[in-house]
């Protein structure tokens, strides 16, 4: 049985192990240089941070994970550097890229493990050169050492937000602000449901309280106006107006946003998995059951990809996708693991609701972008203009959906394939047509999931 | 916007070509760091006349930091690392 794992992250080193006990040797396939996922990403040979250096209270789940991840790597068909950029149904197979070369890999099972990124709103001037996500932020500093500027800002909403702040602060960054969009009433109100994992909950309050001990503005219920910059001298300010409704501009030369994350879920999409709108997440999600399974036979999910849950929950839902999967193959399962790895599953779904609750997608901040700002970086489309498609006195009538909306606008058209953008640009659209951003549909994905060379070639091509 | 190099940073330097300018970098960089830590500025211009870009979500995904790279044409900034002697050019 030809089994493939899309991912090295928690969730895919996790489902890894539990196939290679069962005496499989799947294909292990990951766009990066190396496993760990964004979370527990190493940085290149040659860098001597130490993993409490780089993980911090994380470190030993990082440690664990990087020891299992390089255990496994023998035992597999290990194939770092690769994109799955399409997966086609009958016979299964997944359409590979690596070192510039096509292919195509004929499996009968795979476990997606495709993780996610942040989740952003565009601001006017978020496209100047020193605006990263939150995500970017971290990534700048964990695997190459670097903070994103002299004077940073941050801004969003969620444990991220806090997170980022600390490490940049204990790697020694000036931090301008730290600034969440989520008033604290809303995250005390959040907080009865907290307690379900009380370790999460002190590691974010200790973040806080480190940072405000350090003298670092740290303010809630803020709304940002605007980023302030010009040309190849990037961000100059952050316009933004207090909880108490006080218009103020923070000089800082770089600002990393985010608020959440969202599933990378094109490849699940691809297959024919059904996505389906997740009201207390506030994202699209494939559908799938406790254990991974999808209504596509042969298709798993787990991890971030499968819908929020965060590197604790993948590296269950990894092991747990593997068993579903083994045990469908009438391959001999590990019920035992199972039932306690689904108890504690059940016990995090508890607390990653609280969670949402806490740090809500800010919707209406989306929904009233100016009409000026790019919302689509890509194609440089404004809020203007996607308003202007949703008008029923256009030639073309009003869009009434958001692939309609692509067809007129090119919003979402471009090479990030409306990753970045599509949240947002769903807001705009459901405000200005008056109904739920549910109704108003995801951008559907489309093959390659992320650009191809055009010198791409087949490698049986490249043989003849 | 100017990378600033906090910690980690004591790694061989290497050279590489930047719009036919000589620069400097550290071995492990990605073509991101290299450039936005060094003079670069900015990754590309934005082909519809709004401004420079420098990328965005630093993991691959939102495709703003594509530079070219002689011998490999467009590649992402941020996920390719610098090799001694690479030609790049702003895409």
């Amino acid at each position: 049985m030809r089994v493939a794992v899309v991912g090295a992250g928690p969730a895919g080193v996790r489902a890894v192990e539990q196939l290679v006990r069962a005496g499989l040797r799947p294909l292990w396939l990951d766009e990066a240089p190396d496993g760990g996922g964004r979370i527990y990403q190493r940085p290149p040979a040659g860098f001597t941070r130490g993993a409490r250096a780089l993980y911090g209270l994380e470190a030993a789940k990082a440690t664990a994970l990087h020891a299992t991840l390089d255990a496994l790597k023998p035992v597999t068909d290990w194939r770092p550097g690769t994109l799955v950029w399409d997966i086609g149904a009958d016979p299964r197979q997944l359409h590979t890229l690596r070192e510039g070369r096509a292919a195509a890999q004929d499996v009968d099972a795979a476990i997606l493990c495709t993780g996610a990124m942040d989740r952003v709103v565009p601001l006017p001037g978020w496209t100047l050169p020193g605006v990263t996500t939150l995500g970017g932020a971290q990534i700048a500093l964990k695997a190459q050492g670097c903070a994103i500027g002299r004077c940073v800002a941050f801004l969003g909403s969620g444990p991220l937000l806090w997170l980022v702040a600390y490490q940049y602060m204990k790697a020694g960054a000036t931090i301008a602000a730290v600034l969440d969009t989520t008033p604290f009433a809303t995250k005390a109100q959040a907080l009865a449901g907290l307690p379900h994992d009380p370790a999460t909950l002190a590691k974010g309050l200790y973040y806080v309280a480190r940072l405000r001990a350090a003298g670092i503005l740290v303010a809630e219920g803020v709304t940002p106006l605007a980023i302030e910059g010009e040309g190849e001298r990037g961000v100059t300010a952050l316009h933004w107006r207090d909880a108490a409704g006080r218009e103020r501009w923070l000089d800082c030369d770089a600002l990393g946003l985010g608020w959440g994350v969202r599933p990378e879920l094109q490849l699940a999409d691809l297959a024919g998995v059904p996505i389906r709108f997740d009201p207390v997440q506030h994202n699209w999600v494939p559908e799938r059951d406790a254990m991974g399974r999808t209504s596509v036979r042969g298709i798993y999910l787990a991890g971030d990809g499968a819908g929020i849950g965060g590197a604790d929950v993948a590296e269950m839902a990894g092991a747990c996708a593997a068993q579903a999967l083994l045990a469908d193959a009438g391959l001999p399962a590990d019920a035992a693991l199972v039932r306690r790895l689904q108890a504690r599953l059940r016990r995090q779904a508890r607390f990653r609701a609280a969670l949402e609750r806490a740090f809500p997608f800010p919707a209406q901040l989306a929904a009233s972008m100016p009409d000026e700002t790019i919302l689509c970086r890509c194609e440089r489309v404004t809020a203007g203009e996607l308003r202007a498609a949703a008008e029923p006195e256009g030639p073309q009538g009003a869009a009434p959906e958001v692939n309609r909306a692509k067809a007129f606008t090119r919003i979402g058209m471009g090479r990030c394939q409306g990753r970045v953008c599509g949240m947002a640009a769903a807001e705009v659209l459901a405000a200005r047509l008056g109904c739920g951003v549910a109704e108003i549909g995801r951008l559907r994905g489309q093959a390659p999931v992320k650009p191809l060379p055009f010198i791409a070639a087949p490698e049986a091509e490249e043989a003849a | 916007m100017r990378l600033v190099r906090l910690v980690d940073q004591d790694r061989p330097a290497i050279r590489f070509v930047l719009e036919g300018q000589d620069c400097s970098a550290r071995a492990g960089d990605t073509l991101l760091t290299a450039i936005l830590a060094g003079e670069g500025s900015f990754l590309r211009c934005s082909e519809f006349g709004d401004g420079p870009r420098a990328g965005f979500c630093l993991m691959g995904a939102c495709q703003d930091c594509r530079v070219v790279v002689e011998g490999l044409g467009p590649v992402r900034a941020c996920a390719t690392e610098c090799a001694p002697g690479m030609v790049v050019r702003r895409a």
